[in-house]
């Protein structure tokens, strides 16, 4: 199949809107040519997972578009930055490296998109309409826009999910296309005890196992109906789209393509069956903590970035307890303004809470220096701190995580898993 | 047996060739600055990707991993050659991204990951139409 470009497409490719977005274009055709994809499709938005630094590269392709003179042509969020411009927390980076991520996320700005500096993008009042055809980056971010929202974008990486933006189409392939957003795998955890199904630890661990199972396969959950809350749904994405490549996931009764596991498959039969067994979740658990020393140095929390209900979830579960050991609340800003208003920034600030605004703490450096232990309860944080921050993780519950940080030893309650 | 790979990015590849055993998210799996393996349940963790012919059996992760390859790219560590079983967007972006820059990039092909094992620890040489030439 060869990629047939509009008229209007080619002008644009020549350079008649600038050469930024003449480069734009480029890479967007380079892009559907590689994947297959017959034609480019009109996008509604975008969701920009590229102004995080990892190195100069990145800067210098952003201030490229921005000489270019390149704007976005539909709604654009932005991701995470290395930076918390809001101020709340610090990041140990040295000037020149700051003031090249600081480069870089002006750039993104310049180019007119909002700074909304969040991975939950979705909770920040960005939800598009369901069938409409989106551009987003950031793996969480577009698992949920898929299937919690049921807009459909591919796994945009990082330059494509702008160049998208700046010429408003995108290459017409994979889960822009309806057959291609079919079931194949059904998982049924209906074996498992519903405490367990109704409870938040349970989400990031099922995702977590999801994700291994599925690697870039879609599959359907059957078992949950009526159980998961949209933080569950979050977490549970970001933590497939860690351990697996997952873009897509449905769960029957729950997400708007899967009213039951029939429509999920789109009324083809099923290639395969898994009945989830206690031992398969387990297995998740395990391979989410990395270690067994129980001397806790810190715990973080917001990845993907809290909502107001899991702010207001830990303030509940701190009860006015002094922590020994910080608790790093990773959110966006649009949580922060509303905290702010109504007094729980500071309330959970002078017990020993560091919010973390704009960025989080495995894409930039502020946990203190050193191998020591991370609690968390999120799989992503899990899964990625080992990586990218040296610390060792202990996986646990949002109320494990609370009475870990008052004591900083260990505490985890395994009542659910037996 | 001759082994000939489908073109992705067009180009010429030399080098020993590392086949990962397991899927790989660039992001948080490799360090943009040095080319290691740090994803600490990696079993390939601590091997370098620099110069290499890397395979890979699948992409996992991030979104991000386009951003560590052009970094990988920009800083001169990159691998010489990518395989993959199939094409993807997300890590090819950052070669994509890098040629519009005009930086010097790796060809990018597809092989299965079957045969992307039997050519792991082979120093080998892929011409612009995708055949293979083990050297040894």
């Amino acid at each position: 199949m060869t990629l047939t470009l509009t008229e209007h497409q080619l002008a644009i490719a020549n350079g008649t809107e600038g050469q930024g977005a003449a480069m734009a274009m480029r890479i967007v055709a380079d892009t559907a040519r590689l994947m297959g994809a017959p034609r480019l499709i009109p996008v509604a938005s975008a969701h920009i997972d590229g102004a995080l630094y990892h190195g100069d590269s990145g800067t210098l392709f952003a201030e490229k578009l921005v000489e270019g003179a390149a704007k976005v042509k539909v709604r654009s969020t932005l991701n995470v930055g290395a930076l918390d411009l809001v101020g709340c927390s610090k990041q140990r980076m040295p000037p020149a490296e700051r003031d090249m991520a600081k480069r870089m996320m002006m750039a993104y700005e310049a180019m007119g998109c909002e700074p909304s500096w969040t991975c939950s993008p979705y909770q920040a009042g960005h939800r598009p309409a369901l069938g409409s055809d989106v551009a987003w980056g950031e793996s969480n971010a577009v698992v949920f826009c898929n299937s919690v929202l049921g807009a459909r974008t591919n796994r945009y990486g990082d330059f494509l999910d702008i160049a998208c933006a700046i010429v408003g189409f995108a290459p017409d392939y994979g889960l822009h296309r309806v057959e291609n957003r079919r079931a194949r795998v059904v998982a049924d955890v209906s074996g498992l005890s519903e405490a367990l199904r109704r409870s938040d630890v349970f989400y990031p661990v099922l995702g977590t196992w999801f994700g291994l199972e599925m690697v870039n396969s879609i599959g359907v959950v059957d078992g949950l109906q009526g159980m998961p809350n949209e933080d569950n749904l979050k977490a549970f994405g970001a933590a497939a789209a860690s351990s697996g490549g997952v873009g897509l996931f449905h769960i029957a009764g729950v997400t708007p393509e899967a009213a039951d596991v029939a429509t999920a498959l789109q009324g083809k039969p099923a290639e395969k069956i898994i009945h989830v067994t206690a031992d398969m979740v387990l297995g998740a658990l395990k391979r989410l903590s990395t270690t067994t020393d129980e001397a806790i140095d810190a715990v973080a929390i917001g990845s993907p970035h809290l909502s107001i209900d899991e702010v207001e979830m830990l303030l509940h579960l701190i009860n006015g307890r002094k922590l020994e050991k910080t608790i790093y609340a990773c959110t966006g800003r649009h949580v922060i303004r509303q905290i702010e208003a109504n007094g729980q920034r500071s309330a959970l600030e002078k017990l020993g809470v560091t919010f973390v605004a704009d960025t989080c703490v495995v894409v930039t450096p502020i946990l203190p220096e050193g191998n020591g232990v991370l609690m968390t309860n999120s799989g992503k944080f899990a899964h990625y701190a080992p990586g990218n921050t040296g610390y060792a993780v202990q996986y646990g519950s949002l109320k494990d995580c609370v009475e870990s940080a008052i004591t900083g030893r260990l505490t985890r309650d395994q009542a659910l898993w037996r | 047996m001759a082994l000939k790979a489908d073109v992705l990015l067009e180009g010429q590849g030399e080098g020993e060739v590392l086949a990962l055993t397991h899927p790989i998210s660039f992001w948080g799996g490799v360090d943009p600055r040095t080319g290691l393996i740090i994803d600490a349940r990696h079993p390939e963790r601590g091997q370098s990707i620099a110069g290499k012919i890397l395979a890979m059996p699948a992409m996992i992760g991030s979104s991000s991993a386009a951003a560590v390859m052009l970094e990988l790219i920009h800083s001169g560590r990159s691998p010489t050659a990518l395989i993959m079983p199939a094409p993807d967007a997300i890590l090819l972006l950052g070669v994509i991204v890098a040629r519009e820059m005009g930086w010097a990039v790796p060809p990018a092909y597809a092989l299965s990951a079957a045969d992307q094992r039997t050519l792991h620890g082979k120093r080998v040489s892929i011409a612009s139409d995708g055949a293979i030439t083990v050297a040894g």
